[in-house]
């Protein structure tokens, strides 16, 4: 277990945020769901967040995805600053540099597996780039799963999809949100491969929530989360390693 | 079980919302017109009762001795005065009435010529008139003064003392206005206008002197009515007819149920209409509340209910929907039939003030319909939440469709459309009655199939759309195409709606405008007249009428056609009887045989068809009788040469005979219009003339012929315009039908709508999707109904085609791209809320899973 980082890894960031705090209600009722959370997303990094439930890992996802606006501080999307954007660009915004996979798959049930991989380039209205489409395909081994509808696609096929469909348009940034949570453990390590693949072969940044210390050791770092602080980092985590450290908050939870 | 209901009913209040106003308008639409009939009855039924409080027996002549000019009828001064004499009798008045126009002061006529009258002052011993309350002035007593009903001497702004222009069907004439009134009378509370004269003014005018038309008697305290009857009875002339005033009152009542009976049918045929419509919905509704709770159904199943305790649990809800709708709407009706009565008052029928009726039944009937319609909608809903088996409590909330129930009802749909549309086939090919009665049920047939069918029709009708969304809108038109044929059923019920509508707009509007355009071409082709002259009241033109055109200014042809009847050969033939020569001026005469200028020699005409079903041919003599001897009359039968057989012409008799040959046998001839051709055709200049040479008639109209295609084209387009104020109820109902789908599609698609918004299609396009997609399901529920309404009113024209020459059909594609354009917007206008709730989700809530 090492919490040194890794020299030889790009530094360039791809999100950051500074200062991050996200609060819910007011005076008694006040919660407080960010505390003043500075994190750096770099490129072509696979990051894992972790935390117990409560612990706010949804919710800084939710507002560095640009999907939840917050109370103060800053976030960065390369060189945008998603504070200032009203609703309209910050749609644009994720649609064009943002890629997501979410835990219930969330296709189209009207559209096939192809057309819901191109979806987000036909709402902007871009013809996808062929070559990568091929090779984003190939890799999550959809080819003969084309022209199927969701329905007619097992889980982890539609997990697929939807992994292509983040890929696909050549983010910036791929946020998952518990991308495994409905599949079985077969299925979700394929998915969390082909998450692997794409920011080792494709240098692809891919940012994911998950509880579960497996999901977690496909990741090159860890961000554990505990009452909206950053409470502890993980590199090149192993299921054993973040299993221990989740049970030790869990006693300090209890202890304290 | 009912609290289940009940809770569940307060649980989705939001998506029941559309089901309670469609209900609610349905039930306001049968309790509104019940309740405006009731009342409308009652106040009718009031004032006939109140005009012949007094009357203890009634006595009319008969015929009308306006119409046949050939004898006199009526009851002389001396019988009057032997009425007046009998025991019992307090006192007994004479009536004489015809015809008057009053002109306003702009020499136009006040009133719709229908319901102008003329009546004698009859003033008793205290110089009083008991039918006539004066407000101002008195009654006339000398030959130049008249009086004149209230609210007609406010419409001519006149006062007492005033000089006033009266026509009757003879020469205008001027008097001064002696006094002004109001009455029980009604016809004058219905709007009409009443002029006063005096007593031998009026006998003069409308009978002759010494005589009256009705007699109205009054009895003493204690005399029995019947009494007098029997005793007046043997007094009078063999023409009169004596009643009781009850006898009368209730007559009068009857016929006005009869009338009121047939508006009320119409309306509740509208609101029945309007109430199927709604069924669509209300399935809809309850058939997305059962799919939503699958899974509770489901466990109530498995904690042990039975089928029939769940699908009672459905039936219950829907009847606490509709019984709470029913009750809202039923005030709302109410409201509609106090708002209907008031708004006839603004159209000038006047309506007899009254109380508001709302009768037990009308209670009892508005709410029935409204709870069964409810309960009836949501019965096959019911009937598949209780098929749900309980195991679908642990497993995936939705249960698909069965294709195999699609296979039976497309089956079942193609059987009936094709059995309807079959029907209407042979019944177009039957025509006359029997062919329209075997259309109208193949209609029924096909309408339901339709519906029935309406499903498996959406995907392939909506793909057509499909390539266009794509290009114009982009995603969002690619996605509300699909969206648009997700749920056929729903899709299906939701245009059904629309359909049912537009099959009924549509079909009356094809039939409506290819008739204006057969009437058209009718006037055209028949009309060389400039001018036709009538009494504005649909009575007859005085001869002097006639002679006065004849000498205007201008004027090159003038024929009357003058209607009368011959017996030829022991058969009665209706004729017209024109001025030679002028007649094919003013007539667009086609001559088959021999030659229309015999008619000057004192030969007569005969149309082809007569001519042929009689086996007559131009040159034939055959024996005429004229005049009539029944009554000892004068008559005499003369031996005619048909000198002429003519193409028939609609505005003819199918006899023509010249004005000449009858007038010896009718002193006081009928002639309802009289045609005019004058040089250099219709103009203002040459209309004055006519008015000019009229005396400035106010009851009388002079048309053009423009006016006279306005005429029965103006029937035509009010006709139109009621029954599309009629159903449109039915469509107000199908765009809340609209909304109600889109509503439930976003509710149902959150989470979709969620991720499309996290993946980037911003607010404008999720709005624009939900747009298209009610636009889609409009537009593809408009037409299917123009299609199959293009297709009835095709078919019953060829039923009706024989009776009208020159008929050919005309779709009128302004008026159906009027109802398309209507129906997109209607869609744009039902997706307005359910497209901002969509663009507004919460994307965090949306996309988490449940």
């Amino acid at each position: 277990m090492t919490t040194t980082p890794i020299a030889h890894r790009a530094t360039a960031v791809a999100a950051r945020a500074t200062d991050l705090s996200k609060v819910y209600g007011q005076g008694e009722t006040q919660v407080v769901a960010l505390d003043h959370v500075t994190v750096d997303f770099r490129q072509a990094e696979f990051t894992a967040i972790m935390g117990p439930s409560g612990s706010g890992k949804s919710t800084l996802m939710h507002c560095v995805a640009g999907l939840d606006s917050f109370s103060s501080g800053s976030v960065r999307i390369g060189e945008t600053e998603l504070g200032s954007l009203k609703d309209k660009q910050l749609t644009q915004l994720r649609r064009d540099k943002i890629g997501f996979i979410f835990q219930a798959f969330n296709l189209l049930p009207t559209l096939t597996g192809l057309e819901n991989i191109t979806l987000p380039m036909d709402i902007a209205g871009r013809k996808p780039d062929k070559q990568w489409l091929k090779q984003v395909i190939e890799m999550v081994g959809l080819q003969d799963r084309l022209s199927h509808r969701p329905t007619q696609l097992s889980g982890g096929q539609q997990q697929r999809v939807a992994v292509a469909r983040a890929l696909a348009s050549q983010p910036e940034i791929i946020f998952g949100d518990e991308p495994t949570g409905n599949l079985d453990s077969r299925s979700g390590a394929e998915v969390l491969g082909f998450l692997r693949n794409s920011v080792r072969e494709l240098g692809q940044t891919v940012v994911m929530v998950t509880h579960d210390p497996v999901a977690a050791s496909y990741a090159d770092r860890v961000i554990f989360l505990a009452d909206g602080r950053i409470v502890d980092e993980m590199l090149h985590p192993t299921a054993d390693g973040v299993l221990d450290r989740m049970k030790e908050f869990d006693a300090k939870g209890r202890t304290s | 079980m009912f609290r289940t209901a009940l809770r569940n009913v307060l649980a989705h209040k939001a998506r029941l919302l559309m089901t309670v106003l469609a209900v609610m308008l349905g039930v306001a639409f049968v309790s509104g017109t019940l309740v405006f009939t009731d009342t409308l009855g009652n106040a009718y039924r009031n004032q006939s009762a109140k005009s012949y409080d007094n009357v203890a027996v009634a006595v009319t002549t008969y015929p009308n001795p306006q119409s046949d000019g050939t004898k006199d009828a009526g009851i002389d001064t001396r019988t009057l005065d032997k009425i007046r004499g009998l025991d019992g009798v307090a006192g007994a008045t004479g009536r004489v009435s015809g015809f008057a126009g009053v002109a306003d002061q702009d020499g136009k006529l006040i009133g719709n010529g229908w319901s102008n009258t003329g009546a004698n002052f009859a003033p008793g011993k205290d110089g009083k008139d008991a039918a006539y309350t004066f407000t101002d002035g008195s009654g006339p007593v000398k030959d130049v003064q008249i009086a004149l009903d209230e609210d007609s001497a406010a419409k001519g702004k006149y006062r007492v003392g005033d000089t006033v222009r009266v026509a009757t069907n003879g020469p205008v004439k001027e008097y001064t206005l002696s006094g002004v009134f109001t009455t029980e009378d009604g016809a004058v509370n219905a709007g009409g206008s009443l002029v006063l004269f005096d007593t031998p003014v009026a006998q003069k005018l409308y009978l002759q002197p010494g005589y009256f038309k009705d007699v109205t008697i009054a009895a003493a305290a204690d005399a029995s009515d019947q009494k007098i009857l029997d005793e007046v009875k043997p007094l009078l002339p063999k023409d009169a007819e004596a009643q009781t005033g009850k006898q009368l009152a209730d007559d009068q009542a009857r016929e006005i149920e009869q009338g009121l009976s047939n508006l009320n049918t119409m309306l509740l045929a509208f609101a029945a209409i309007a109430l199927f419509v709604g069924v669509f919905l209300i399935a809809n509704t309850f058939t997305m509340l059962v799919a939503q709770r699958t899974r509770e159904l489901a466990l109530m199943r498995a904690v042990g209910a039975s089928r029939r305790q769940v699908k009672r649990s459905v039936m219950l809800e829907a009847l606490v929907v509709g019984a709470l709708a029913s009750v809202i709407g039923f005030v709302l009706g109410i409201g509609l039939a106090t708002g209907l009565r008031s708004a006839m008052g603004s159209f000038g029928a006047k309506v007899p003030a009254g109380p508001l009726i709302v009768s037990p039944t009308a209670i009892a009937s508005a709410l029935a319909v409204g709870v069964l319609v409810t309960v009836l909608a949501a019965w096959l809903p019911a009937r598949r939440a209780a098929k749900i088996p309980p195991v679908a409590a642990m497993g995936s909330a939705h249960l698909p469709a069965t294709t195999k129930s699609l296979v039976v009802r497309n089956t079942l749909g193609s059987v009936i459309t094709l059995a309807g549309a079959a029907a209407i086939l042979a019944g177009a090919a039957m025509g006359k009655d029997t062919g329209r009665m075997v259309i109208g049920g193949g209609a029924f047939l096909t309408l339901i199939g339709i519906i029935v069918l309406i499903p498996l029709l959406s995907r392939p009708v909506i793909a057509l759309a499909r390539p266009l969304l794509n290009r114009l809108f982009g995603v969002s038109g690619k996605l509300a195409g699909q969206n648009a044929v997700r749920n056929p059923r729903r899709t299906g019920a939701t245009a059904s709606a629309l359909a049912i509508g537009l099959t009924l707009v549509t079909g009356l509007t094809v039939i409506g405008v290819t008739l204006g355009q057969a009437i058209d071409k009718m006037t055209t082709d028949n009309i060389r007249a400039d001018y036709m002259v009538t009494m504005a009241g649909g009575g007859a033109l005085d001869k002097s009428a006639l002679t006065a055109l004849e000498k205007a200014k201008g004027v090159s042809a003038v024929s009357p056609q003058q209607a009368t009847s011959l017996e030829i050969k022991n058969e009665f033939h209706s004729a017209s009887a024109v001025t030679p020569g002028d007649v094919e001026e003013v007539f667009d005469l086609k001559t088959v045989s021999g030659s229309m200028a015999t008619l000057g020699k004192g030969q007569i005409a005969v149309a082809e068809k007569t001519a042929k079903s009689n086996g007559w041919k131009a040159g034939d003599t055959v024996g005429v009788k004229f005049g009539d001897d029944s009554e000892g009359g004068k008559a005499e039968t003369k031996t005619l040469t048909i000198g002429a057989v003519y193409k028939e012409n609609e505005f003819l008799s199918p006899v023509l005979v010249p004005t000449s040959l009858v007038a010896p046998f009718e002193p006081k001839p009928y002639i309802p219009e009289v045609w005019v051709k004058m040089e250099g055709g219709a103009s203002t200049a040459n209309e004055q003339a006519l008015v000019n040479a009229l005396g400035d008639n106010p009851a009388m109209s002079i048309m053009d012929r423009q006016d006279i295609r306005n005429m029965f084209g103006g029937m035509i387009n009010t006709m139109l315009n009621i029954m599309y104020g009629l159903l449109a109820m039915a469509l107000l109902i199908a765009v809340l039908g609209v909304i109600n789908t889109l509503a439930m599609s976003v509710f149902e698609r959150q989470q979709e709508i969620g991720m499309l918004r996290a993946i980037g299609l911003d607010r404008r396009k999720v709005k624009r999707m939900i747009r298209l997609e009610a636009v889609v399901i409009s537009l593809f529920g408009a037409v299917i109904g123009i299609g199959l309404g293009s297709f009835l009113a095709w078919a019953v024209g060829e039923t009706i085609k024989s009776d009208i020459p020159g008929y050919a059909l005309v779709v009128p594609w302004d008026r159906i791209g009027i109802f398309l354009l209507l129906a997109g917007v209607v869609g744009v206008l039902a997706s307005l809320w359910p497209a901002r709730s969509a663009a507004r989700l919460n994307m965090l809530t949306a996309i988490k899973t449940e």
